[in-house]
């Protein structure tokens, strides 16, 4: 498929306000994004005219149960034939921040068995608690599944900035080191928080933000497709964004998150 | 209770007449009081001589929705009524000096000034950028969050009541200090810890929860906080100038969309325009609004839909007066009347009495005007964003505001009378302190006195705060609140709005509470200067300015004679500046049982930057560069933190000399377009000391200073060199290899090269004597500039 064929859905609902700045990261790479109102993809039932579909940042619902938890609710008593279809084609999802609270709510993530009729993991308050908007570095653990790092090679590190106050990774704590042997053996593990020179955070505020178990930020389900992460790549997509530009000499033309959204596109214009 | 005074007229719902006509000068007083309008005599026998002449009494809608629209807080009556003043006459405050400014300077790229909630100046490509700062001080003393979150929520509304789709917001708060005793708080008085968790909680709340980045601000302590928290909300807009309508005509339909009306919010605007009591609590709760961020994304969402399909004629917002103010206003601007049906507003709850409807301030409402053949279209615009919106009248050609329920019409009042208050006559004095300049000896440890100074409250580091604010989200924010790994302080913040341009608004603040104890002229004077400097440091121009004045009750001639003053450095320094004010507010009557707040005046400066690519930051870039000060250095340390570390207020308040300043400002404009700084930093609270400390930890490199070389205006000691909080002055980086070029374009300004960048991350300076003055390693300075309001350290 052409770039300028491929159709993404960026699905917004009242709450969500990251919609604008991750459409534009996919039409700055040439291919169709558009944002659509959870209302209208109801009404519509033409999820399947998309070849990517994306919850971008926000507070779907204004999270007032528990982050994520409504929108993922919402549309599995609206959607759900929908979006296992989308997921059986293996067309990509992406959730950012809220977007991968959605994920992780509706049972998509980590998804060991495919997608789960509860929730496997949780993204909990942060610790330190409160809302916290800071760069991170991320370092890439995938070894080679997930669709939408395909352009960052293994053990690269990444600068992106979170915002968020509930983004802390977290399994059920009898089965946390079974889970994380499971996520590991089967390539689901994507980011993890680290430092500058790629040592992993272990914990330690502030390389990892929130106090996520193993200082995960990232992972995808057993095919690679659907991928959540709670650090904001349309915001590390120009280098303007970048924290520090006004200390380079000279500045690379993007910023690092621009290589998830290249990797999407990749994936798409050879699947499709 | 004047029960006799009250007819309930025999209505299914509930609706009392007044019988004015009846009441002696106490009682209507005493009714002013029980109805909790707010009103003096002159204003009450005002109301009672028009009702005469209607023939009848009023009802109870009318006379709240009278209170509203004659309130301090809707009309400003200090600021636009008459002030005798040492036995001459000043007409309007807001005239005389803010609007008069304005008027002289008169840029062609103001757009829209003092005309509707947000003041527009254009901006690229046919955009124009709209701002708006308002103070919420007296909800935020009753309930910190609450009034905090509401206080974003209603700037960002008066941001879409212009059609601009918000892209940022800028906070700046005064608190009392944090470790203020407990046993001395009097009832009725909020500890400012309290006060201050509720307060930014509050504001990151409502902002990151709509998605709009606050990426400006300030923090600060003074006692006289304590009682009168200061909270200033700001919001900046964007929008597109062909989009912009205000044509609305007799016919039009009135809609109200957004939230449901309750009985949070009655009497607001009422309750903000007197003093703070031990009662407020008790009585005043209810005049604080309950936020909800997700319904006003909603509504915003629906608003920017209508502006873009031109649907409606006319928006503004419900903010202070809830309906009374919206419909009332709008049918001013237009010369109309309105026809209001108060049972169609929908309710969160039954049994709200039509005047409690009429003026209530619940949240997240918005009030259009649709030519009919639109309205539909309009409706299904909200509908799809699950915004409820509801048709609830009409503007008509007659001049009265008619207001019915149920069917009975419960008000009909002529629209002149209702925007004609009695003028106000306030009597003010320029009162001058007695104050000394201390003496005391030069400390023997100046590398302490500089630890001690940043961690003094005003001075440290705000991250612990700036980082609970999304300042990322919309993914503009070009130059950041915090700089870098090291979370330096940028004197301003550069949003990069439109997609396809490089061009920048730059947005920076001044605030100098300290110096308006000893002049507020020259507090006004000041932070005007800092706002432009501030904004200049980053690479700013074409700056506009908006001010927000917190005062004492205006009733006291000395607190109205401090006012004026400042209002006359207003004039005076924009116009020097050549920087209009393009859109203000101010709230008065800032007093509790502690006493009258310290009047604080802040002044918000909205620039830009003709291409981002430009912006200098505040940190120190690399070693062997040179380290250059632009601008003169007074004996002047009155009001200074420097001062206040040793106990003192002293006398020297800092001045401003416009002429120099502007040559100063150009200067650094013209260096930073050629490309020949690598770091600039404004000179505020701590002075040299403290900036070049900043710039070195945010750096993470070091500095060596010579203060023999800072040019001065006889200070003679070394530690008021570093300290003196002179203004316009600049810190700035050269590269080795420019120091020919940057120095020509200085040639005939007050300047002078004090040293250089170094490798060795330590602080160096050589004192006055030659001998070593300061010497600190940068990570030490860093932590004590982190330590006071950090928990993280």
């Amino acid at each position: 498929m052409k770039r300028e064929e491929i159709r993404v859905c960026i699905l917004r609902v009242g709450g969500t306000n990251c919609d604008a700045e991750t459409q534009r990261a996919f039409q700055e790479l040439g291919v169709q994004a558009e944002t659509l109102h959870v209302n209208e993809l109801a009404k519509r039932r033409n999820l399947l005219d998309y070849q990517a579909l994306v919850f971008p940042g926000g507070f779907s619902f204004g999270d007032y149960v528990r982050a994520g938890a409504i929108l993922a609710r919402w549309l599995s008593a609206k959607l759900d034939n929908e979006i296992r279809a989308f997921v059986d084609d293996n067309r990509p999802i992406l959730g950012i921040c809220n977007g991968f609270q959605v994920l992780v709510e509706y049972g998509l993530l980590p998804g060991f068995e495919g997608i789960s009729e509860y929730p496997e993991a949780t993204l909990a308050a942060n610790i330190p608690q409160g809302y916290n908007c800071r760069w991170i570095y991320l370092k890439q653990e995938n070894r080679g599944k997930c669709v939408f790092t395909s352009k960052v090679p293994a053990g690269s590190v990444l600068r992106i900035p979170v915002a968020h106050s509930e983004g802390r990774f977290l399994f059920p704590r009898e089965k946390q080191q079974k889970l994380l042997a499971q996520l590991v053996e089967n390539d689901l593990l994507v980011f993890r928080y680290c430092s500058k020179s790629g040592e992993y955070a272990e914990g330690k505020y502030p390389a990892n933000p929130n106090g996520s178990f193993h200082d995960i930020a990232g992972i995808c389900n057993r095919e690679g497709t659907i991928f959540g992460l709670m650090p904001h790549p349309e915001r590390a997509f120009y280098w303007w964004q970048q924290p520090d530009w006004t200390r380079q000499e000279r500045m690379p033309q993007y910023g690092d998150g621009k290589l998830i959204f290249e990797s999407i596109v990749d994936y798409l214009t050879k699947k499709f | 209770m004047n029960e006799s005074l009250y007819i309930r007229r025999k209505t299914a719902f509930t609706l009392y007449e007044v019988a004015l006509a009846k009441a002696s000068d106490r009682q209507l007083l005493e009714i002013s009081g029980e109805m909790g309008l707010c009103l003096n005599l002159e204003e009450m026998r005002a109301v009672r001589d028009y009702f005469a002449k209607e023939g009848r009494n009023p009802t109870d809608v009318e006379l709240q929705a009278i209170a509203q629209t004659w309130s301090e807080h809707c009309y400003h009556k200090t600021f636009k009524g008459k002030i005798r003043i040492d036995n001459t006459i000043i007409n309007s405050l807001f005239k005389t000096y803010i609007a008069k400014a304005t008027k002289e300077i008169n840029p062609r790229w103001c757009f829209s000034v003092f005309e509707d909630n947000a003041g527009i100046i254009r901006f690229d490509r046919g955009y124009g950028i709209a701002a708006k700062v308002e103070t919420h001080n007296h909800p935020s003393a009753v309930e910190p969050f609450g009034g905090a979150a509401t206080g974003v929520g209603g700037v960002i509304r008066d941001v879409l009541g212009v059609w601009a789709d918000p892209i940022a917001c800028t906070d700046v708060l005064g608190f009392g200090p944090l470790d203020y005793d407990y046993a001395k708080l009097p009832a009725g008085v909020k500890h400012p810890k309290y006060v201050y968790m509720g307060v930014t909680a509050g504001i990151g709340a409502y902002g990151n929860n709509m998605g709009i980045p606050t990426v400006n601000g300030a923090i600060y302590f003074d006692e006289s906080y304590t009682g009168n928290v200061v909270v200033y909300c700001g919001c900046v807009g964007l929008l597109p100038l062909k989009k912009f309508r205000r044509n609305a005509q007799p016919g039009h339909v009135i809609v109200l969309a957004g939230g449901k009306t309750g009985r949070d919010g009655i009497h607001g605007v009422t309750f903000a325009s007197a003093e703070l009591t031990e009662k407020s609590e008790e009585v005043s709760r209810p005049a604080v609004q309950i936020a909800d961020p997700i319904e006003e994304e909603k509504l915003k969402r629906a608003i920017i839909e209508i502006r873009d399909r031109e649907l409606a004629s006319a928006i503004t917002d419900l903010g202070g007066g809830g309906l009374s103010s919206a419909v009332g206003e709008t049918a001013k601007k237009f010369g109309c009347g309105a026809k209001v049906q108060l049972d169609k507003v929908p309710l969160k709850y039954p049994g709200l009495a039509p005047w409690e409807i009429y003026i209530s301030e619940s949240q997240e409402r918005m009030l259009l005007t649709v030519p009919p053949e639109n309205l539909e279209k309009a409706l299904e615009v909200f509908e799809k964003e699950d915004v409820e919106a509801t048709a609830i009248g009409a503007l008509t050609a007659k001049q009265r505001l008619q207001l019915a329920y149920q069917g009975e019409q419960v008000a009909d009042v002529d629209m002149e009378f209702l925007f004609k208050p009695p003028e106000s006559m306030k009597t003010a004095v320029y009162a001058t302190a007695k104050l000394e300049e201390p003496e005391f000896p030069e400390p023997a440890n100046l590398t302490e006195t500089l630890m001690t100074l940043l961690s003094a409250p005003n001075i440290a580091s705000k991250e612990s705060v700036v980082r609970t604010y999304d300042h990322e989200v919309k993914g503009n924010t070009a130059l950041k609140p915090l700089q870098g790994e090291n979370s330096g302080p940028n004197d301003a913040a550069v949003i990069k709005p439109l997609e396809n341009s490089w061009k920048g608004a730059v947005i920076s603040c001044g605030m100098n509470p300290n110096y308006g104890k000893i002049e507020a002229y020259w507090m006004a004077a000041s932070a005007i200067d800092e706002a432009i400097r501030n904004n200049v440091a980053v690479g700013g121009r074409r700056i506009a300015l908006l001010d927000n004045f917190t005062w004492g009750n205006p009733e006291k001639p000395e607190r109205l004679g401090s006012l004026v003053r400042a209002c006359q450095a207003c004039y005076d320094y924009a116009t020097a500046f050549r920087t209009p004010f393009i859109s203000g507010k101010d709230s008065l009557y800032n007093e509790s049982p502690l006493g009258p707040v310290t009047p604080t005046l802040l002044i918000t400066a909205l620039g830009i930057i003709p291409d981002i690519r430009l912006v200098v930051s505040m940190d120190l870039k690399k070693p062997g560069d040179l380290l250059y000060i632009v601008g003169q250095t007074f004996n002047e340390l009155g009001g200074s933190e420097y001062y206040k570390l040793m106990g003192y207020l002293g006398k020297s308040v800092p001045k401003v000399r416009a002429a120099q300043a502007k040559r100063t400002f150009r200067a650094v404009t013209k260096a930073i377009d050629l490309g020949l700084v690598k770091a600039c930093h404004d000179l505020s609270e701590g002075g040299l000391a403290v900036a070049a400390a900043e710039m070195a930890f945010a750096g993470g490199l070091g500095l060596r200073l010579d203060l023999r070389a800072v040019p001065n205006k006889q200070v003679s000691r070394s530690d008021f060199l570093l300290f003196s909080e002179s203004n316009s002055r600049f810190l700035v980086e050269v590269d080795a290899k420019d120091k020919a070029d940057f120095e020509a374009l200085m040639r005939n300004k007050v300047y002078a090269q004090i040293g250089e960048v170094t490798e060795d991350a330590r602080l160096i300076i050589q004192g006055l004597n030659g001998k070593i003055a300061v010497d600190a390693s940068v990570a030490e300075l860093q932590r004590s500039w982190k330590r006071t309001l950090s928990s993280e350290v």
